[in-house]
């Protein structure tokens, strides 16, 4: 494999005296599916949103591209090339399904405030060109049909799928799922996981928490597993399954794992 | 219905606002003198409201200091026309540069704010400007007030009469009202309602939140500003009462009324407004001889408590459905979608 697209070198969050997340390693090549599991608790979100510049990391860099983007700001990591979903969905509620895409298309296009309001010559073209992208982005996921439907009328599922699709219309080149098939049926997760493959072959690479272990030994490529903020381990889904420390940390309680 | 153009999406047929602005050619004509002066007043608070639409409705951002920028360009053009002599449009840009700088100063520190915190911070800043007003005295007068700013002179034509000045003022609103109809069908527009929506996934996707709520800050607080300094001129005398925490409150009362996600909604709240306003002057007092002006404040306040709990979207959305069933549309999408389509008021007839 090439440099890696995504690397993070001894990462750290400290809450007080609380440490979430310590001197976490690990990379990510591009077109991989990467995983982070863990039990809860476990700082794999505080990592996400280490990553993604919501929050500044206490120590560690990260690097995307070639380039350090650490401590930057969400939108300048958006710009670079990263967009995530969230674990409780962040759909624009005041849009329509299409809008919500379309905004997604924002760090493409141009258009300020003067140029707008004056609809001066190229803001036509850009709208026209954030509607189409927007639009093959639902058709991906499978939802063009709802396109001019209210984005807060439409039920969970589809609200992810929305999620999804307005992470990748920008093409970037790593999309961030946190808990991708939480409060997902059976069938629901499956055209996600059918969804996520097909980008991964359009050349887009996945990091991603997830509980649903079906999913994430189904789907990665490479798992790193996370307790009490620390990697305890790294490897293909085989590897991980086999690994001690991991059936003591995370797999081991089967039963809680029903439970979430 | 094939939806593969934008145009779909955004409603930008013309023929309702032709007959919209027909009507509002021909209503001076039939209106007497006093409603005439009441029309010009609604078409300044709608100058400051469709700002403030912007602001509030789509960036979410609330502010209770309007009456600061509304204030500022009154006396910018008070003193530059009245002291110094200038032309008219010399007051505006002056009026418009201070409110711009003001607005980015006030904006950068007050903006990282959420909701009420933000809403106390403007309402101080409000206060602050307010008392500018009140102890500058060499220059504004003080508590007795600016007298006698010219009436407004644009390229060596008078707007003297009131009729004029209504045209002027309802001109300048619909040209307001376009501009921010088009940058909120924009990129520009998603922009500020995601950060209504969802800051931490307007973020994540690449708006930069804190630029651009500062931006619509300063272009709600330059219509505030134009909209002060062509209310200086058309009364002539003004004083710091006008631009007290109240009027800044009035301003958000009407921008409820009319429909805070609805661009045509601060246009609207303020002729509501405006009119029940002067309605109560005139019905109060024959059954309550002894009250005063405290009498409205309540009923406002009561309308706003109502509204919010009844009509959340105010009055824009419910009126923009009569128009189309007037208009003749089959209403099938507007109905489910709200805001994009909801805001056809007026601007929509062709389908």
């Amino acid at each position: 494999m090439s440099k890696p697209l995504l690397e993070v070198k001894g990462l750290t969050k400290a809450f007080g005296g609380v440490i979430a997340v310590s001197e976490v390693d690990f990379h990510l090549n591009e077109g991989e599916i990467v995983a982070v599991i863990g039990p809860n608790g476990a700082g794999k979100t505080t990592l996400f949103n280490m990553i993604t510049g919501v929050l500044p990391p206490t120590s560690g860099q990260v690097f995307f591209d070639g380039k350090e983007v650490t401590g930057n700001q969400p939108y300048q990591i958006a710009k670079a090339g990263i967009t995530r979903t969230f674990q409780n969905l962040q759909v624009f509620e005041n849009m329509s399904v299409i809008e919500n895409v379309m905004t997604g298309v924002h760090c493409r296009l141009k258009t300020g405030f003067l140029q707008a309001g004056l609809r001066l010559m190229g803001v036509k073209r850009e709208e026209q060109q954030a509607f189409d992208v927007a639009m093959s982005c639902l058709e991906k996921v499978g939802i063009a049909d709802l396109a001019f439907e209210a984005a807060e009328v439409l039920p969970y599922g589809n609200q992810r799928l929305l999620e999804i699709a307005r992470a990748s219309a920008s093409s970037p080149k790593l999309i961030l799922l946190d808990e991708p098939m939480a409060g997902l049926n059976p069938q629901e997760s499956r055209q996600l996981v059918d969804i996520i493959k097909k980008k991964r072959e359009e050349g887009m690479s996945f990091l991603f928490v997830e509980h649903d272990m079906e999913t994430v030994m189904g789907i990665s490529d490479r798992i790193v597993v996370i307790d009490y903020g620390k990697k305890i381990a790294e490897g293909t889904p085989a590897e991980i399954y086999e690994n001690e420390k991991v059936i003591a940390a995370y797999l081991g309680t089967e039963e809680e794992e029903e439970a979430i | 219905m094939n939806h593969s153009k934008v145009s779909e999406l955004y409603n930008r047929h013309y023929g309702g606002l032709f007959l919209f602005i027909a009507a509002l050619v021909i209503v001076p004509f039939v209106a007497n003198s006093f409603l005439l002066s009441v029309l010009i007043l609604v078409g300044l608070y709608g100058i400051v409201t469709t700002g403030l639409t912007m602001l509030m409705g789509y960036a979410g951002q609330i502010s209770l200091g309007h009456a600061a920028f509304y204030g500022i360009g009154a006396y910018a053009s008070a003193v530059m026309t009245g002291t110094y002599g200038m032309p008219g449009i010399v007051g505006i840009l002056v009026g418009v540069a201070f409110a711009g700088t003001v607005a980015v100063l006030i904006g950068i520190p007050t903006l990282k704010l959420k909701e009420n915190y933000l809403a106390l911070a403007t309402l101080g800043f409000g206060i602050i400007i307010f008392t500018f007003f009140k102890e500058l005295k060499e220059i504004t007068g003080g508590l007795n007030g600016f007298f006698g700013i010219p009436s407004f002179n644009l390229f060596g034509f008078a707007f003297d009469t009131d009729l004029k000045f209504y045209f002027l003022i309802w001109a300048l609103l619909i040209v307001g009202i376009l501009f921010s109809k088009n940058i909120i069908d924009s990129r520009v527009g998603r922009a500020l309602r995601s950060i209504h929506g969802s800051d931490v996934a307007a973020n994540s996707i690449g708006v930069n939140i804190q630029q651009y709520k500062l931006k619509v800050f300063v272009l709600s607080a330059v219509y505030a500003s134009v909209a002060g300094s062509l209310y200086a001129h058309y009364v002539t005398f003004i004083n710091p009462n006008l631009f007290t925490a109240m009027e800044s409150i009035t301003f958000l009362i009407m921008v409820v009324i009319g429909g805070s996600a609805n661009i045509w909604g601060g246009m609207i709240g303020a002729i509501v407004y405006v009119l029940l306003n002067e309605l109560l002057k005139e019905v109060v007092p024959m059954f309550f001889p002894n009250v005063g002006g405290e009498f409205q404040i309540v009923f406002f306040g009561i309308l706003l408590v109502a509204i919010l709990i009844y009509m959340p979207q105010g009055l824009a959305p419910t009126l923009g459905k009569v128009w189309r069933r007037l208009a003749g549309r089959k209403n099938k999408k507007a109905a489910v979608t709200g805001p994009p389509n909801a805001d056809a008021t007026v601007g929509g007839s062709k389908s």
